[in-house]
C-alpha cells in the first residue's frame, strides 16, 4: 500500500488512456457507459453523488464564500441579515492600516511556515535516507518516530508545557538554569513563538519522514547502480538521482507543511490563547466569534487574507495532481 | 557478524533521536507516576521516592473522564461511519463512470479539503446558529451546540480527503468486475455495495484509523461549535479540566496521558492502516 503517494501520478496513470497496458480498455468504457444506464440506475447514482456533494458544499464550500461576502461587510451578529452593513474594502484597509495585531500575527504565520519548511523537512528527509536500508530495528526506530503524529496539536502543547515550564520544566534542570535563572520559554514574547514551534516541528518530522520514506521505495534501485557504476558516491547519487525523482513528494510535502503552517491554532490556543507574542492569524480569526470581540465582517476579513495565501498552494497542488487527469 | 563501524554511528545516532522524540512523553509519564508530596519537596527534576498510578486514578474520577469519552465516541463513530461511506459513494460514481463533471467534482473535493478551517468557521457559526433542530436531537434547540452539528462538519470537511484517496483506489481495481455484475442484473447500487466495496477493504481500513485519530484530535471545530461544556469532546474538554480539576503538574500529566490513549492504542495496534493511509492519500485534513 506504501509508495501510492508519491507515485499518485502513476495511480492516474493507471487509467491514463496513454499508458501503454491499459489503452483498449477506456475507450470502449467512455463510448458505452454514457447511454446504456437505465434510468434507475441514473437516479440511484444521481443520489450517490449528490447527496454528499451537498452536504460538502454547504458546510464547507457555502461558509467558505460566505467569508469573502461578509469580508465586505460591517455586522455585528445582531439582527438578521437585513442588518447587514456594506462596507466595501473598508475592514482591510483597516486591518492592514490600523489594526494592531495584524502585522505580528502575519510575520508569526510566516516564520512558523518557513520554520516548518525548513526543520522538519530537513530532518525528516536525512532521517528517511538513513531508514531507507535493510536495518536491525530498522521498524522499532520508525515507529518512535511517528509516534508523535498521532497526538494532536492541542496535547503536544500540554505535555511540552512539562518540559517548558521555569523552574519545574526539563529543559531548565537540563540547562542547568533552572535555580539561578530560569528562562521563561513560554511566557517571554521574544522567544516564545520559537519554543511553541520546536514542540510543532517535534510532531510534523515523523510525517515528513514518512512521506520521504514512501517517495524513496518506489525509486527504481536500477538508477541508483547506474550512478554507482559511473563512479558517484552516495551524496552525489543522492543529489543528482534520488533527489530529483523525490519531485512530486516535495510537492506533497510543500503543500501539506503549508496548510500546517496556516492551519496552526490548537497548540498556541493551550499556551496562552494566542496572546503576548503567540498571534496567529487563525486566533484573530476565531477571537471573533469565541473571543470578546464579534465582528463578524472582521473576522471575515482576517479569513479571506488566510485564504488568499493558501490558494496560491492549493491551485499549484490540484494542478499537479490533475494534470494528467485532464488529459487522459 | 561482522561490525562495520559505520553502521555502528548510525544505529546511535538513529537510537539517540529516537530517544529525544520520545523524551516529552517518557518526562510526562514520569511525572506522571510520582505523587504531588514527592514533587513538591524535591522538584520534578530528581528520583521519585516511590512511583504510583494514584494520579491516574484520580484525573479519571475528578475531571469525570468517562463522560468526555462517552462524549467523542457519540461524536467520533457516526462521522467515521458517514464519512467512509458519502466518501466512496462519491469516489464509486467518478471513478466508474464517465461524466463529464468528474475532474470538476474531484477538484471541489481535493480542494475543500485543504482549505484553512478558520476560513470556513465563522459563516459555519452563523450558519449553525439559524437552522434549527426538534428539542429531542438538541437541546439548544440548534445546530449550534449539538453533537449532530459536529458530526455534520466532520463528515462534511473530511470527506474532501477520503473521496480523493478512494477514488485513486477505486480506479485500480478492474472495470470488468463491475461490468460482469452488471451483466448478472445488478444495478450500480448493488455494483457499489457487493462488488466495489468489499474491495476497497485495505483503504477503508487504513482510512477509518486515520479519519478515527483526526476527528478523535479535533480541537477547534468542538472548541467553537460547542458552547457547553459539558457536551465537549475529550481533546477540546482538556482546556477547561485544566486548572479547574488537574490542580497540579503530575495530574495533569495523568490527564494529557489518558486522552493521548485512545490514539496510542489505535496506533500501536493499527500502524500498518495508518502509515498506509498516509502514504495513500497524502494530503492532510
Amino acid at each position: 500500500m506504501s509508495g501510492v503517494t508519491v507515485v499518485q501520478d502513476k495511480a492516474f496513470g493507471g487509467t491514463d488512456p496513454g499508458g501503454a497496458a491499459a489503452s483498449p480498455p477506456p475507450r470502449r468504457r467512455t463510448r458505452r457507459r454514457a447511454t446504456a444506464l437505465p434510468s434507475g440506475d441514473k437516479l440511484v447514482l444521481a443520489l450517490m453523488l449528490g447527496v454528499p456533494s451537498l452536504v460538502h458544499v454547504l458546510f464547507v464550500w457555502v461558509p467558505s464564500l460566505g467569508s469573502v461576502a461578509l469580508s465586505f461587510s460591517s455586522w455585528d451578529g445582531i439582527g438578521g441579515f437585513e442588518d447587514i452593513e456594506w462596507v466595501g474594502f473598508q475592514n482591510y484597509v483597516d486591518i492592514f492600516t490600523r489594526y494592531p495585531r495584524f502585522w505580528p500575527a502575519l510575520q508569526h504565520n510566516l516564520i512558523w511556515l518557513a520554520f516548518l519548511l525548513v526543520v522538519p523537512t530537513v530532518a525528516g528527509l536525512l532521517l528517511a535516507v538513513l531508514l531507507d536500508r535493510q536495518l536491525r530495528f530498522g521498524r522499532l526506530y520508525q515507529s518512535a518516530l511517528y509516534l508523535p503524529m498521532v497526538l494532536s496539536l492541542a496535547l503536544v502543547g500540554f505535555i511540552w508545557q512539562l518540559i517548558y515550564q521555569p523552574e519545574q520544566g526539563l529543559l531548565n534542570n537540563l540547562l542547568g538554569t533552572a535555580e539561578t535563572n530560569p528562562t521563561n520559554w513560554l511566557g517571554d514574547p521574544d522567544i516564545n513563538l520559537y519554543a511553541v514551534l520546536v514542540a510543532a516541528a517535534w510532531r510534523h518530522t515523523g510525517y515528513i519522514m514518512l512521506l520521504y520514506l514512501a517517495g524513496l521505495k518506489s525509486v527504481d534501485p536500477a538508477l541508483k547502480e547506474a550512478a554507482a557504476l559511473d563512479g558517484a558516491n552516495a551524496f552525489q547519487t543522492f543529489t543528482r538521482v534520488t533527489f530529483p525523482v523525490l519531485k512530486p513528494v516535495n510537492i506533497v510535502v510543500l503543500v501539506v507543511t503549508v496548510i500546517e503552517a496556516l492551519r496552526a491554532f490548537d497548540i498556541v490556543y493551550v499556551v496562552n490563547k494566542g496572546r503576548n507574542g503567540l498571534e496567529l492569524l487563525s486566533v484573530l480569526v476565531t477571537d471573533n466569534i469565541i473571543g470578546e470581540s464579534s465582528r463578524i465582517g472582521w473576522g471575515s476579513a482576517l479569513a479571506v487574507i488566510l485564504l488568499l495565501i493558501s490558494l496560491g498552494f492549493i491551485i499549484t497542488y490540484l494542478f499537479q495532481v490533475f494534470r494528467k487527469e485532464e488529459r487522459a | 557478524m561482522k561490525i562495520r563501524p559505520g553502521r555502528v554511528v548510525l544505529h546511535v545516532f538513529l537510537a539517540t533521536t529516537c530517544l529525544v522524540t520520545l523524551a516529552p512523553l517518557l518526562w510526562a509519564l514520569y511525572a506522571s507516576l510520582r505523587t504531588y508530596d514527592d514533587t513538591n519537596r524535591n522538584g520534578y527534576f530528581s528520583w521519585a521516592e516511590n512511583l504510583t498510578l494514584e494520579n491516574f486514578g484520580n484525573a479519571w474520577t475528578q475531571a469525570d473522564l468517562p463522560h468526555y469519552y462517552l462524549n467523542t465516541l457519540l461524536i467520533t463513530v457516526p462521522a467515521l461511519v458517514l464519512v467512509l461511506l458519502l466518501s466512496s459513494m462519491v469516489a464509486y460514481g467518478v471513478s466508474r463512470f464517465s461524466f463529464k463533471f468528474n475532474i470538476a467534482l474531484l477538484m471541489l473535493f481535493t480542494a475543500g479539503n485543504l482549505l484553512p478551517q478558520q476560513v470556513v468557521v465563522t459563516p459555519l457559526y452563523r450558519l449553525y446558529l439559524l437552522i434549527e433542530l426538534p428539542d429531542w436531537m438538541s437541546e439548544s434547540g440548534l445546530l449550534l451546540d449539538s453533537q449532530l452539528g459536529l458530526v455534520l462538519i466532520h463528515v462534511a470537511f473530511q470527506s474532501g480527503f477520503c473521496v480523493f484517496v478512494l477514488s485513486n483506489y477505486m480506479k485500480t481495481i478492474p472495470h470488468e468486475l463491475g461490468e460482469a455484475a452488471r451483466v448478472d442484473g445488478a444495478g450500480v447500487f448493488r455494483q457499489y455495495w457487493q462488488v466495489i466495496l468489499p474491495l476497497c477493504r485495505p483503504a477503508l481500513a487504513a482510512l477509518a484509523t486515520l479519519e478515527f485519530t483526526w476527528i478523535y484530535n479535533d480541537f477547534l471545530w468542538a472548541l467553537v461549535l460547542i458552547q457547553t461544556g459539558d457536551k465537549m469532546p475529550i481533546t477540546s474538554a482538556l482546556q477547561n479540566l485544566k486548572g479547574t480539576f488537574f490542580t497540579d503538574n503530575n495530574l495533569m500529566a495523568a490527564g494529557s496521558l489518558l486522552v493521548a490513549l485512545p490514539t496510542l492504542v489505535v496506533f500501536f495496534v493499527l500502524q500498518r492502516q495508518f502509515v498506509g493511509g498516509l502514504t495513500l492519500g497524502s494530503t492532510k485534513g
